[in-house]
């Protein structure tokens, strides 16, 4: 605007004429440095970006976790965690600090990125995350024969994930499942498929979906007929198309992370899609496998580059894959156990879990099971873009 | 400043000499301040202006270049021109109700607390003892749909038996009249205080009734204050996304919790960029405005 000032008066002053060339410059000198912010390409090289494994040297492993995510040390009986600090001599420092994928991504990618050390030995991470960032190459594989539990036991299910299908890079830690709760006392009428929850009047503002875009359109493709491991850009703009009607017809109420739970409890919220392992301890609460399916996800361990201690995180996952441990873990987080074997070892601990469908699924009730295909960097932009324009807040 | 320099040395120096340190005293005064908004203001604003013309087509992982894309601003506003004129509309009505109550509050406790002035200025202040997320969600409490307020409300048909108050832009705007109604009451506070009491008796000697003698001379002498309060009130308000994402739905959504998401979730910063640029530009002009108007009597 200053470069106009002059020619403002009739005729233009010398003074008037080197402010606005003084203005000039310096607003093509701001636009010139602007390059300068550029961000960088953060693809690496698993196979480059390396460093010396110190786990002969240094017993010690850095784990970061989502929080309630791991069994404690009881009166009646020590922790799994305990338990493999000992057998292996490995001191474990396990940090609660993954809270949300976007988040954790957030804390990490400019040391991925750029191939400098997380100081973390192993993370655990959803499916698309994972994904992602084994495509970015941030990931490492694990060594051959390092983890026999995991090749041998881990569930058949969960062997092939499009992102890794030879799991080389990942190792489940424990899944779930994503479907539809409801507060029992409050709803007299059972809420069978994604529809009644998007459209019926007696729960109108009283719904709440998923802020994880994976599951909740995942769930919105399935009740459209459409396969959530595969569907077009119009499928899901169609989804995205159904979940915004509801939102504005005032149907839901917000979107949301695990904090749905207390929502649900305290009857703001009477039914939504909710994470199995949430809500299966509460009587109250009724999990309903919606009548088009539900999503299956994992969280999945991974390793990163210049893990100074690769070798300890590899005993750790080949721990975690022995039956008795899974069923040890699987008996305190409710989730359901990626461990072929767990469930028989289960009945000596916990009689009542081992024919509960949310922590031991059956083959049949696997079948209602779908899950989310794992994204492109474009996909992911745009697809959690044109969902966020709905479902942000 | 420099005054005091060249007292405090008192040998004779050569006076080419001291023009010079006095210039240079001048210089190194202003230099924490110089480097603390060159790193703090002047880098991330410049960083901000870059991430608003990137290439639209890069992401988080593959890089984002500067390509002075200009066509960001066009459609960051053709997207998200609602939700920008929400959080304008929430933050205007949000500043006019704390207006309203703050003026009263500041002008009872200049005017009339006498000794339980000070008692009263902490109570003001008091909610800052404790974090504002605690603060807003604790109303998230409040305003629970089986809450008594609600049920108190649904029983005096103020509320229809389904209604609520969570969720509404009714909680949304009570959320941000609740956060910056002290921002609102402290400088309103501090110019009422400052009036002279013997003006006000002036002008009843001179038949003024106390309402013409509001109007006329305490009114306009706490107008500092009413034009700082309102700026700091409304500038923060128009970026909030706390109220809207706890307190409110979906429908609520503010440009704060709009870029936020673009940000973090989508990692559209050229989109994100642009639209902080666009709101930057916004209340700034808004500003001025509202600094120029406010100079005159207009205003009143």
């Amino acid at each position: 605007m200053s470069p106009e000032q002059p020619a403002r008066r009739s005729a233009p002053t010398r003074r008037g004429v080197l402010k606005g060339v003084g203005a000039g410059a310096f607003a093509a000198a701001s636009l010139g440095v602007l390059p300068l912010f550029s961000t960088p390409d953060r693809t690496q090289n698993p196979n480059t970006c390396t460093t010396r494994d110190l786990s002969n040297v240094d017993h010690s492993l850095d784990v970061s976790n989502w929080p309630i995510y791991i069994d404690q040390d009881t009166k009646k009986r020590q922790s799994t965690m305990t338990d493999f600090e000992k057998r292996y001599g490995i001191n474990v420092t396990y940090n609660e600090d993954v809270n949300d994928n976007v988040e954790f991504f957030g804390k990490v990618v400019n040391q991925l990125g750029s191939c400098q050390t997380t100081k973390r030995d192993l993370f655990v991470l959803t499916d698309w995350m994972a994904a992602r960032m084994i495509k970015m190459g941030w990931i490492q594989k694990h060594d051959p024969g390092s983890v026999p539990n995991l090749d041998k036991n881990l569930l058949s299910s969960l062997r092939h994930v499009n992102w890794d299908p030879k799991r080389e890079y990942s190792a489940p830690w424990q899944s779930g499942f994503a479907g539809i709760a409801y507060n029992k006392k409050l709803v007299k009428q059972e809420v069978r498929t994604v529809d009644e929850l998007l459209t019926r009047s007696d729960l109108r503002g009283r719904v709440t979906l998923l802020a994880e875009m994976p599951d909740t359109m995942g769930l919105v493709l399935l009740s459209d007929g459409k396969d959530p491991s595969s569907f077009s850009n119009s499928d899901f703009e169609q989804g995205v198309e159904k979940v915004k009607k509801a939102r504005d017809s005032g149907q839901i109420r917000a979107f949301t992370g695990n904090e749905y739970v207390n929502d649900l409890l305290a009857g703001n919220v009477l039914a939504c899609f909710a994470w199995s392992g949430d809500v299966a301890s509460y009587s109250n609460i009724e999990f309903v496998v919606p009548e088009e399916g539900m999503m299956i996800w994992s969280d999945n361990m991974l390793i990163p580059n210049l893990a100074a201690h690769k070798a300890n995180a590899e005993k750790w996952i080949n721990y975690y894959y022995e039956p008795a441990v899974a069923a040890q873990l699987a008996a305190y987080v409710n989730y359901v156990c990626p461990v072929e074997g767990a469930q028989q070892a289960m009945e000596k601990i916990d009689k009542s879990l081992v024919d509960n469908p949310l922590i031991f699924p059956t083959p049949d009730y696997l079948k209602q099971t779908h899950s989310f295909m794992g994204m492109t960097e474009p996909q992911v932009r745009l697809f959690e873009g044109e969902f966020n324009d709905v479902a942000g807040a | 400043m420099a005054a005091t320099e060249v007292t405090e040395t008192p040998a004779p120096v050569v006076a080419p000499d001291a023009g010079k340190r006095r210039s240079l005293t001048g210089y190194v005064l202003i230099l924490p301040a110089a480097v603390w908004l060159g790193l703090f203001f002047v880098v991330p604003f410049y960083s901000l202006l870059a991430n608003s013309l990137f290439d639209p087509n890069g992401s988080v992982l593959t890089g984002y270049k500067v390509t002075y894309h200009f066509a960001n601003f066009w459609h960051a506003l053709s997207d998200y021109h609602g939700p920008l004129l929400r959080s304008l509309w929430y933050a205007g009505v949000a500043t006019a109700i704390c207006l309203v109550i703050g003026y009263v509050l500041a002008y009872a406790i200049a005017m009339k607390a006498g000794r339980w002035k000070n008692v009263l200025l902490v109570l003001v202040v008091a909610p800052f003892f404790t974090s504002f997320l605690l603060r807003t969600l604790s109303w998230k409490l409040i305003l629970g749909d089986n809450g008594w307020v609600v049920n108190t409300l649904q029983a005096v048909h103020v509320l229809g038996s389904n209604g609520r108050l969570l969720a509404t832009p009714v909680a949304v705007i009570a959320g941000i009249t609740y956060n910056f109604l002290p921002f609102m009451v402290l400088p309103i506070y501090a110019s009422l205080e400052k009036v002279d009491g013997r003006l006000i008796e002036a002008a009843g000697d001179l038949y003024a009734s106390p309402i013409r003698a509001f109007g006329k001379v305490t009114l306009p002498l706490s107008m500092p204050g009413v034009v700082g309060g309102t700026l700091l009130t409304f500038i923060p308000a128009a970026g909030d996304y706390i109220n809207a994402a706890l307190l409110g739905s979906p429908n609520q959504r503010m440009v704060g919790n709009v870029i936020q998401d673009l940000f973090t979730t989508t990692g559209d910063y050229a989109a994100a960029g642009a639209l902080s640029v666009i709101l930057m530009v916004i209340i700034l002009a808004l500003v001025v405005f509202y600094v120029r108007k406010s100079g005159t009597e207009e205003l009143l």
